[in-house]
């Protein structure tokens, strides 16, 4: 990207060195569209159909530190599933099997 | 009408062996009582509870599995509500989860085997079959190369 600019600009290359390094890494950043990882259901990738309050193992990624339910945004859980979660996370809470809240 | 239920009951960890198979007689007795069934008995044993309940701090977790109507559940929790050894317990039906559960993991074989079928391949997934290096598990599509991240 660098080399083209410098070729390219002619007249504006005196002026580009200088100020370009500057404004290429902003101008990089908006340009670029952030890359994130494709984020899929784990559910319906692994194939689970039941999401059970008794498997505590399964349930503990989606309650992180301050034991919330992790939301849908950020685990990329499909709507279906989060739902399933939630109901089985709240009943693992009602047998203390999973925190309410840490602290 | 026959229903099927999960009950989870947390026993007091003072309580001793007799106690909490004393219990387990006394689900049991209203379940004969009331025309149920008892499937399954699970004795999870001692368990940390992911926060206290009044003073403690572990319990004795037991599950079972009951055919039953709903007013028998109702005089089960009814009981267990007044039994103070018993700290926390959850009735759960489950008959129709498990109903749609099955449903979708048949359909779900049912569709791959057809389209097993119609790729010429056995109905069953061979042993062995579609295996991946263990470390070729990422999904690389969408990653930068490695110098354009920096």
């Amino acid at each position: 990207m660098n080399g083209r600019k410098t070729f390219g600009g002619g007249g504006g290359g005196g002026r580009g060195r200088s100020g370009a390094t500057g404004q290429q890494g902003k101008e990089g950043g908006q340009r670029r569209p952030m890359f994130r990882r494709r984020k899929v259901c784990k559910f319906c990738s692994d194939k689970i159909d039941d999401i059970n309050y008794k498997d505590t193992k399964l349930l503990m990624p989606f309650v992180p530190e301050r034991a919330k339910i992790l939301p849908r945004r950020i685990s990329g859980t499909c709507a279906l599933h989060q739902r399933k979660l939630r109901t089985a996370i709240m009943r693992a809470r009602q047998l203390a099997l999973i925190p309410y809240t840490s602290e | 009408m026959k229903r099927k239920y999960e009950l989870v009951y947390v026993i007091s960890p003072d309580a001793t062996d007799e106690q909490v198979t004393d219990l387990h007689a006394q689900v049991d007795a209203i379940v004969q009582r009331m025309g149920g069934q008892i499937e399954k008995t699970d004795t999870w044993g001692r368990r940390k509870l992911a926060y206290e309940i009044g003073r403690h701090k572990e319990g004795i977790y037991v599950l079972e599995v009951i055919l039953g109507g709903g007013d028998l559940l109702k005089e089960i929790d009814r009981r267990l509500k007044v039994t103070d050894l018993i700290i926390r317990h959850l009735v759960v039906r489950v008959d129709e989860e498990q109903a749609v559960v099955e449903r979708t993991r048949a359909r779900r074989t049912g569709t791959s085997r057809r389209r097993r079928v119609a790729r010429g391949l056995p109905a069953d997934r061979q042993p062995g079959e579609g295996q991946r290096e263990p470390d070729d598990d990422r999904d690389d599509r969408f990653d930068m190369p490695a110098e354009e991240m920096r």
